[in-house]
């Protein structure tokens, strides 16, 4: 057994220790559960989807994190410039734009000093007021702005679902001078026929 | 020549006014003479159209004969200013845009009018509706904002002109197509309203509707490209898209007109959301109305507020008067609006468009939140703050993000219900393309994981490839069938099948459309650019191209002064060609504006920027942006007005259900 072999075995010893399961799980892990499925137990199967949403979650956190220029990058398309232009800072064309210049200065030596994204924000809202950032912040009132779209979409859709189950559930009305209702193979026929009919 | 403008418009106000008022009693009083009176109510809303269009041509020929003495054309034009921006000169200010506005919707009403034997209950109806609004917009015309007020003291040698960013060929057809979009949606709205108060029988109002709102719809579609565009070739930021106030009030109206052109089908065939539709159509134009409110009332401040006033409040009163009108008859005769079938599945067309119409209303009222909430902050908080591109792209791309997957899925759901089966035989060819596509990208190097843009970009393709498959398998599926019956190749048969039902496969095309210009959205993410000071022999490399600066100039004309690059661009050490970016004084302003060079490829755009010289060196600043598939955005456009066309054209051949003669079977998949 080479030394490879022995850091896995204690990885994984170690890996135990933590709770953290092992495929296949441990026989204790299945004896703390009494629901399997093709050996794999709820609490491992919890566990597992928890350790990978952490990872996803990880891996979304770091997005974006790179070099100073891609820093300065994604700073200055979070800020607008305050000349007037209604622009991004990194966008405003004007040449020789009392703001703009300045800005971008000022966020390139705030990068270079190490001074970390919420720092550097946060100095730009002290010296030059809210609007310039470009989107609203996620705290106090302004987290409203963030929440409303989804807000309304999830309530769209509870609406739609309550709206679909309404319409399955209500019973079809037929006009006074309708045929008797066609069911079950009749209407499947007839329905296969008029698609085919209509369908081009 | 302002006395003859002014009576125009007074006179304007009178028939429409008349028209308005007699059309109503035409409309209530019962007797021989109600017909009548209704007749002369039309015969004057068809004559407020030759006096509106008076008073347009008056401010026109004001300003091509230099006529000062209007404040107007003092403040929009100057003596050297080109022919063609003379005549744009009508809606680039405040009061000539609302008389624009006003000439419009009088030549909508025309047309109206004049077909009102179409069916002449509901076109009297609208008739009496659209002088009403007519009435309002000539109010404040001749009360608050009058284009032919005269200018006091002395006579000015000559004007301001018009401001530069104006200046620009496509201003010339671009405020046009979006009020023909905006005014257009009048007319929808006058016959839905007109079939609601006279709680009209049958679905005939809903065919006139639908046809009216998909010609405003089209108008509307090629004036918010063609902003883009301009926005894209004048602006020079090196973007079409900014998320402004002005426009995003000009993509709200787009959004639920759209949600109403689909799910109008539903009432249509299966006489479903009736209220809904109603609703949609009463709020397209109120948003159309609050897009004017937004840029004339300064309530938001926006790069392409070229006029502002106190006239916002002629508009918020308008509104109220429109919701509470709306509101009134609805609650009357809301009976009327009853549905007549039952959803049968979750999978099927019905489902499909109820999902597609939430996403469009959810994308809408982010946009309408994200415009207002800096006025809602300020009022909560006594802060303004700025909500910009990235509030919008974070919040707005998911959901145009789902709505490409519904635009995939909704062609392939039969009305009623839709087997999982023939679901999974429709849907796996285009989604094994799709997934084929993907794995392609980022096999030549597009890395999703390392940036949220990308994926959002990848995930674009990838859908915009999946709604492209399933519209050609549409295509050559339904061509497939003719061709073995008439012995045409595949290619007549497509388009003898298009012919059939010109409305689905018109849809189709327009769907086709919106994915080509998600493909040039999604090339945004690769934007590169650089900025450079060049002087003569100078160069600048940006991905695969060189620019070597030929040299640099100035020069002179009675309307503007310009400084100029001459560029030499280099691909494979070929010249490939020359661009000449540019900057411009105009003198009569005192203004600035850029004229961007730009090198247009299905694969990039090379965009040249003039920024300006460097006080200190005397050499042009240039800045160059290099922006993948943006062509793909303008091609885009041209399928979807191509679509917009196919769809208006009549059916060739009736699309009709066979059924039995003993038994009525509902029709259930004619399409669209």
């Amino acid at each position: 057994m080479g030394p490879k072999t022995n850091l896995s075995r204690l990885l994984l010893s170690s890996r135990a220790k933590r709770g953290i399961c092992s495929f296949p799980p441990s026989k204790e892990t299945s004896d703390s559960s009494s629901r399997t499925l093709l050996g794999i137990t709820r609490t491992f199967f919890l566990r597992r989807s928890a350790q990978l949403i952490l990872l996803t979650i990880a891996v979304f956190a770091l997005l974006g994190a790179g070099d100073e220029s891609a820093r300065v990058n994604d700073l200055g398309h979070r800020m607008m410039c305050v000349c007037g232009c209604n622009q991004i800072l990194l966008e405003c064309n004007h040449v020789g734009c009392a703001y703009s210049d300045r800005m971008r200065a000022e966020l390139v030596a705030a990068v270079d000093r190490g001074d970390n994204d919420d720092l550097t924000l946060q100095g730009f809202v002290q010296k030059y007021g809210t609007t310039v950032m470009a989107a609203p912040t996620k705290t106090g009132f302004n987290r409203v702005a963030w929440i409303m779209p989804y807000l309304v979409l999830v309530l769209g859709l509870a609406t739609v679902t309550l709206i679909v189950r309404a319409w399955r559930s209500r019973p079809l009305v037929l006009p006074d001078d309708s045929v008797a209702a066609i069911h079950g193979a009749d209407l499947e026929y007839f329905r296969d026929r008029a698609r085919k009919d209509t369908e081009i | 020549m302002s006395q003859i403008g002014s009576f125009a418009l007074l006179l304007a106000l009178a028939l429409c006014a008349y028209s308005f008022l007699a059309g109503i009693l035409g409309l209530v009083i019962k007797g021989p003479g109600a017909g009548r009176l209704g007749e002369t109510a039309r015969r004057a809303g068809i004559a407020s159209f030759a006096i509106v269009f008076l008073a347009a041509v008056v401010l026109v020929v004001a300003a091509f004969q230099n006529d000062f003495s209007i404040a107007y054309i003092f403040h929009h034009s100057n003596r050297d200013l080109p022919a063609p921006y003379k005549f744009a000169t009508l809606w680039s200010g405040q009061e000539g845009s609302l008389l624009f506005w006003a000439l419009l919707l009088s030549a909508y009403g025309l047309v109206l009018r004049l077909r009102y034997k179409t069916d002449v209950r509901l076109f009297a109806h609208a008739s009496v509706i659209i002088a009403a609004v007519q009435v309002f917009f000539l109010l404040l015309l001749n009360f608050a904002a009058n284009p032919f007020g005269v200018m006091q003291g002395s006579l000015p040698a000559d004007g301001n002109g018009l401001n530069p960013l104006l200046q620009y060929p496509e201003m010339v057809i671009h405020p046009p197509m979006l009020y023909l979009g905006y005014v257009g949606f009048t007319v929808p709205f006058a016959f839905a309203l007109a079939a609601l108060i006279m709680r009209y029988p049958g679905e005939k109002w809903i065919q006139i509707t639908r046809r009216w709102t998909m010609v405003t719809w089209g108008f509307l579609t090629c004036g918010v490209f063609l902003g883009a565009h301009w926005a894209y070739s004048v602006l020079g930021w090196g973007g079409y898209w900014g998320w402004d106030p002005v426009e995003n009030a000009s993509l709200m109206p787009w959004l639920t007109g759209t949600a109403f052109l689909h799910s109008v089908m539903m009432q249509e065939k299966r006489g479903m959301l009736k209220t809904w539709n109603m609703w949609l159509i009463f709020s397209t134009f109120m948003l159309s109305i609050f897009g004017t409110f937004l840029t004339r009332s300064g309530v938001v401040s926006s790069v392409h507020a070229f006029a502002q006033s106190s006239i916002g409040d002629w508009f918020v009163a308008f509104l109220g008067i429109i919701f509470v009108t709306c509101l009134f008859f609805y609650i009357k005769n809301r009976s009327h609006l009853r549905t007549e079938h039952k959803l049968e599945s979750l999978i099927s067309r019905e489902s499909s468009f109820l999902f597609n119409n939430l996403l469009l209303l959810v994308a809408c009222f982010t946009v309408l939140w994200g415009t207002l909430f800096p006025v809602l902050s300020e009022w909560v908080q006594g802060t303004k703050v700025t909500v910009g591109p990235p509030f919008f792209n974070r919040v707005n791309v998911p959901v145009a993000l789902l709505l490409l997957l519904l635009t995939a899925i909704g062609p392939l759901l039969a009305w009623r219900r839709t087997s999982i089966d023939s679901l999974k035989r429709n849907f796996m060819w285009p989604a094994i393309g799709a997934l084929v596509a993907g794995v392609l990208l980022v096999a030549l190097g597009m890395k999703p994981w390392t940036d949220i843009s990308y994926f959002y970009s990848l995930m674009t393709i990838m859908l915009s490839v999946l709604v492209a498959l399933t519209v050609i398998s549409e295509f050559v599926r339904g061509g497939r069938v003719i061709g073995r019956h008439t012995g045409q190749n595949l290619l007549a048969s497509m388009v003898q099948l298009a012919h059939r039902n010109t409305r689905r496969y018109g849809g189709y095309i327009v769907h086709f459309g919106v994915i080509v210009i998600m493909i040039g959205f999604a090339g945004s993410v690769f934007n590169q650019d650089k900025e450079q000071e060049m002087g003569f022999g100078d160069k600048l490399t940006i991905g695969s191209y060189t620019l070597v600066c030929q040299s640099y100039t100035q020069d002179d004309n009675p309307n503007y002064g310009s400084e100029w690059a001459v560029m030499n661009v280099f691909k494979g050490g070929k010249q490939i060609a020359t661009l000449n970016p540019e900057r411009r004084f105009y003198k009569a302003s005192q203004q600035t504006s850029t004229m961007v060079a730009n090198r247009s490829t299905p694969q990039e755009d090379l965009y040249v920027v003039y920024e300006g010289q460097n006080p200190d060196t005397g050499k042009p600043i240039i800045k160059v942006h290099l922006n993948p598939l943006v062509m793909w955005i303008w091609v885009g456009v041209w399928i979807m007005i191509v679509g917009t066309l196919v769809a208006l054209i009549p059916n060739s051949v009736p699309v009709r259900v066979a059924a039995p003669a003993r038994m009525r079977v509902e029709p259930v998949g004619a399409g669209d």
